[in-house]
């Protein structure tokens, strides 16, 4: 498999991450060297096996439907960048919602 | 930013048009899918969230046992299969008011698949078939702020608030829906109406779609005829009113007819629906395709319902909605016609509501479908979203019936209500409505009548009672329409009449 | 002062119960000398002073009153900086969190307090946790006690090397491929990682969330156990956390015995690129436990061999899902925001900036194995090798009670030796992934020297087996003492103080 600047280029789009032209010239080869490395789990004839997705064989865990105290305006607000009239303020948003 | 139209009866004769509609029903859990905030409206902004909700680093969700019953019984309710063993799956995008930037979802694992949901057209059945209905979150709500409309293009910045984040939402996902030809609007109308009554009757949302608990996504796209395989389809959003439905598709149909009329291709995409214009706008063009990197929640462990469980849910739902139609009809003696426009009015809830509080079925039909269905389409809103109570209509129905209003001044008494003024009764006596009773006060009015329209007047001495409208209509006039009309009849009989 | 410094976290509170130290004076003792030698070893990125203090008067002011104290009550611990805790500093080692006070607690962070455990301020780590060597910080590196020129193993250096410098007796570390085992063996010290789900993960800045687990780190065994017990257990705010009994481990460390234990060691742990001497030293050990009466065996997991490819595949998707919350919006690092930019680009940019190299790599590796078309190929098999692992362990243990293997291929490597050879160091963690893909209990204890450095050994035990780890674990730390007069640590150099080295 061959990486190309460009193919990562896509992916720092897609994991909303700005590169430099130089990391990503530094990172395309590192990346296809460690793509080429875990392909290897291809090696195994994995025919018939069924994915784990979880080591625990938990089920059904669930909460009752009750409130419980929520955090005040000024805590929930405390660690933002920027705040206005009981809000996160940030930077206009484009395009519509999903 | 209009585009070119073709005629909707030219475009369905010549395309046949196949549908898809995803709704997004908001859940009325006291408390959030994923944490113990409360899902209460009106609360100031950024106080219904914590930790979880916010997507604060190491949060973890839970999940919330009513919101998965609720889950069940739609599905249930929706004749779906519930699966035995499903899962919760990473839905991957970024978005500012989505705190954690993955949207908890169901991906290919939904908790109900394989329905359908029958809803009648002019008289006539049409199965709409569910493909499945899945459970999730729902975002933040963002304010723009500057600009000059205060929408999202053109502002300087946005403020977010959470209190909305996580409320839970399931998903209905129709099949493409074929076979509707020119009556697609209708049926897609129908059937979310149809879709909210159940929601409504299962007590699981309070379903209002001007308050955003319902909304629907609407899909179309067109094909040359059946045969064809399917054409390439856009998605409208910020469809939330059952007439947006209606519109939203027509007019899609109309678009995407020029477009193919003019040997040109649909655009694959996303568009927004216009409810002040009644048009669709592009969505922002993406530049690549969404890729939302779907996953199962490694946070959350699988559901597994057992039968027991399901069983237990399934005994708690309401009556299948074309059994109580055909229940409807019977008690209420209506004729096929009469229901075909009650059905089509989306008024049999509110008739079953007002014959509860002791209005004659036939009554609450009247109400609803002439004086209230007027004013609803005056106001362009739905009828249950006029903002009368079915209690109201009854009362009204017994002012007149005890001779208090007529049918005239109960008009008045709706505007009244309607205009907040409060009860029926509060309105009669605050405008001062009642019909004039007094017999010496009608006696009066209808001597000046008679003097007013000798000829008239002769008319009925000669035997051709018909004619006493006229003298009514002046009495009427006289009293400022406060009279009751079958009184002012008898006087004029008795004072003109055979017997006189 | 330095008896207080050495001694075991069990005998501090001992003391402190009986009345014949204050918490206050012990915490104190600990404070000095981090602020004595912590500028040489940088395991603290915070030293929460105040609050560690209060703490302290707290739980002497219990004990004035009488109220009975839990078993490590009044004793200092150091957290690693991946766990909230309210109103202190809590970066997970990034930039991107820098100055971010978390407002509410972990639960093992509630749990440490109502054991009356101090918590003297919070560790240095790898970045997000993503690294074997607690070099990829944002904050700079963390050094060895035992050779300040080489790493004390990651991602959880910082809790590992704290207790090897004596700067306190008990440390809470997390681990996803191996971050507490494997600073303990290079570090000369106990760690453990119980079985997935056996602690609770609320409050833990996740990496990959099906992997990760919360775990103690100590200078002995019993004080390994004790604080496995407080942290460990049920908690209904983490849906994938255990619902059975905590296993009595402090049962187990106190009666070590491996007597009839049937001990499996792992074929494929080892050979080629282990360094002869920790493979002399694992030799050694096993023929130790064979001597005290186990039954050793040799077992093979043949599908061991993809588990660092499989490994390297579900960590990096589970991890770039767990990150995207980092995105300049409600909390932490925004850049970029000039009025001028929009929500996406200030996302983009605080993202570039504030990521280090190694979770950048990561990021995008996950991205790419869940992306559409590659799904199936790279996360999905990963998932199905993942099978295939549990599998060998469940065949194993039918026929062992435990199982053994170096901690790592290697001893402690010098600072800046594999930094940018990303594979070289995932190779780090070859022998302790495989657990955390299988979500059962290992553990890491000290078995000897190379060159002056630590090596460790390591036990894994079926899922919620846990005390079988402590029995092992306190057999070898008696009769190695036996052996070496005294615990391995009391070999460390000593890490002169200021005023010694003027
Ligand atoms: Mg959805
Ligand atoms: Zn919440």
């Amino acid at each position: 498999m061959a990486l190309s600047v460009e193919d990562v280029a896509r992916l720092s789009d897609l994991a909303r991450i700005d590169l430099s032209p130089q990391e990503l010239e530094h990172l395309a080869p590192q990346l296809e060297v460690i793509l080429e490395a875990v392909a290897r789990v291809s090696e195994l004839d994995t025919e018939g096996v069924e994915p784990t997705s979880h080591p625990l064989p938990l089920r059904n865990v669930f909460r009752p439907d009750v409130v419980q105290p929520s955090l005040t305006n000024a805590e929930a607000l405390a660690m933002a960048p920027v705040a206005e009239d009981e809000r996160f303020r940030v930077p206009r948003i484009l395009g519509e919602e999903q | 930013m209009s585009e070119t139209l073709v005629d909707y009866d030219t475009a369905v004769a010549q395309w046949d048009p196949v549908m898809g509609l995803e709704v997004h029903v908001e859940l009325n859990t006291a408390s959030k899918m994923f944490c113990g905030c409360s899902t209460a409206f009106g609360a100031a902004p950024n106080t219904n969230v914590c930790p979880v909700c916010l997507g604060l680093p190491g949060a973890m969700p839970t999940v919330n046992a009513k919101a998965i019953e609720s889950a069940i019984r739609i599905g249930l309710a929706l004749n779906c299969s519930i699966a035995p063993w499903c899962r919760f799956a990473r839905k991957n995008y970024f978005y500012p008011d989505m705190p954690k930037n993955y949207q908890i979802s169901q991906y290919d694992e939904p908790i109900a698949h394989d329905g359908w949901l029958d809803v009648e057209v002019d008289g006539e059945t049409f199965r709409i078939e569910i493909e499945r209905a899945h459970m999730e979150e729902d975002t933040g709500k963002s304010t723009h702020v500057g600009g000059a409309t205060g929408r999202i293009h053109g502002a300087d910045y946005s403020l977010l608030d959470f209190n909305r984040a996580g409320v839970p939402l399931i998903e209905i996902v129709t099949r493409p829906i074929v076979g509707a030809g020119e009556r697609a609007p209708q049926i897609a109308r129908a059937y979310v109406a149809a879709l909210r009554d159940l929601i409504k009757a299962l007590g699981v949302s309070e379903a209002r779609m001007e308050q955003g608990n319902l909304r629907c996504d609407v899909n179309v796209s067109l094909r040359p005829s059946p045969e064809h395989e399917l054409g390439t389809r856009t998605e409208t959003k910020n469809v939330n009113s059952l007439r947006s439905v209606e519109g939203s598709v027509r007019y899609e149909i109309s678009r995407q007819a020029a477009v193919l009329d003019d040997g040109q291709a649909v655009h694959q995409e996303t568009r927004m629906w216009q409810e002040s214009t009644g048009i669709t706008t592009p969505g922002r063009s993406k530049e690549t395709a969404e890729d939302y990197r779907y996953f199962p929640e490694p946070d959350l462990v699988p559901i597994a319902p057992d039968a027991d469980w399901v069983e237990r849910l399934r005994a708690t739902l309401p009556e299948p909605p074309a059994q109580r139609l055909r229940r409807l009809q019977k008690e209420w003696g209506f004729t096929d016609a009469e229901l075909r426009d009650v059905v089509n009015a989306e008024a049999t809830g509110l008739i079953e509501e007002t014959v509860a509080e002791g209005c004659s079925p036939a009554a609450a039909r009247k109400w609803w479908l002439t004086e209230l269905a007027r004013r609803a389409n005056e106001a362009g809103t739905e009828l249950s979203e006029l903002g009368m109570r079915p209690k109201a209509v009854a009362d009204i129905q017994q002012l007149v019936e005890a001779g208090t209003i007529n049918d005239k001044l109960a008009r008045q008494v709706i505007d009244g209500v309607l205009a907040g003024e409060g009860t029926p009764a509060e309105v009669v006596a605050a405008r001062g409505l009642a019909v004039v009773s007094d017999d010496g006060a009608l006696s009066h009015a209808v001597d000046a009548a008679i003097g007013n329209n000798p000829a008239v007047a002769d008319k009925i001495r000669a035997g051709r009672v018909q004619a006493a409208g006229a003298l009514i209509g002046d009495v009427m006039k006289q009293l400022g329409g406060k009279a009751d009309a079958a009184k002012v009849r008898e006087l004029i009989l008795t004072k003109l009449g055979p017997g006189a | 002062m330095t008896e207080i410094l050495r001694a075991a976290a069990t005998d501090l509170a001992a003391a402190i119960a009986a009345g014949e130290l204050s918490s206050v004076e012990v915490t104190r003792a600990h404070l000095d000398r981090i602020a004595e030698v912590d500028d040489r070893v940088h395991a603290f990125l915070h030293v929460d002073t105040e609050g560690a203090l209060a703490q302290a008067a707290a739980v002497d002011a219990d004990r004035a009153a009488g109220k009975e104290l839990g078993p490590l009550a009044g004793v200092p611990l150091a957290l690693k900086d991946v766990l909230t805790q309210r109103g202190v500093p809590t970066t997970a080692g990034s930039k991107m969190l820098e100055g971010y006070l978390p407002p509410y607690d972990a639960t093992v962070v509630s749990r440490l307090r109502e054991a009356g455990i101090v918590i003297l301020g919070k560790t240095n780590m790898d970045e997000f946790a993503m690294g074997s060597s607690t070099e990829n910080s944002a904050y700079g590196p963390t050094h060895n006690p035992w050779d300040l020129d080489r790493t004390p193993g990651g991602s959880g250096g910082g809790s590992a090397a704290a207790l090897a410098a004596f700067e306190a007796p008990l440390a809470i570390g997390t681990d996803t491929g191996g971050s507490i085992r494997q600073p303990a063996a290079v570090t000369g010290t106990v760690g453990v990682k119980p079985t997935y789900g056996g602690v609770s993960r609320y409050g833990l800045i996740a990496l990959a969330s099906s992997l990760d687990q919360v775990g103690p780190c100590a200078r002995n065994v019993l004080d390994a156990a004790l604080l496995h017990r407080v942290i460990a257990g049920h908690d209904p705010r983490d849906s994938t956390s255990a619902a059975a009994a905590v296993p009595d481990v402090v049962g187990a460390a106190r009666h070590g015995d491996v007597r009839g234990m049937r001990i499996g060691v792992i074929r494929e742990l080892g050979g080629e690129g282990y360094l002869p001497a920790v493979e002399q030293a694992f030799h050694d050990t096993v023929e130790l436990l064979s001597a005290q009466g186990a039954e050793v065996v040799e077992v093979s997991c043949p599908s061991f061999d993809h588990a660092l490819s499989a490994y390297y595949l579900i960590l990096p998707a589970e991890a770039s899902s767990n990150l995207s919350r980092f995105d300049a919006m409600r909390y932490g690092l925004r850049v970029g925001d000039d009025g001028e930019h929009s929500a996406e680009q200030v996302m983009n940019a605080t993202r570039g900036a504030g990521f280090g190299a190694e979770v950048k790599r990561r990021i995008m590796i996950g991205t790419y194995a869940l992306s559409a078309g590659y799904y199936d190929a790279y996360y999905g098999t990963a998932q199905k090798v993942r099978t295939l692992i549990i599998r060998d362990f469940d065949a194993a243990f039918e026929q062992v009670d435990v199982l053994v293997s170096p901690t790592t291929p290697t001893t402690a490597f010098r600072l800046g030796e594999r930094v940018d050879d990303p594979l070289a160091m995932y190779k780090y963690d070859l022998c302790t992934l495989p657990t955390n893909l299988a979500g059962n209990a290992a553990g890491s204890f000290p078995v000897g020297l190379a060159d002056g450095l630590p090596i460790g050994f390591q036990v894994i035990a079926p899922p919620l087996a846990d005390e079988r780890i402590y029995r092992v674990g306190a057999v070898l730390e008696r009769e190695l003492r036996a052996q070496w007069g005294g615990p391995l640590l009391d070999r460390v150099p000593a890490l002169n103080g200021k005023q010694e080295q003027r």
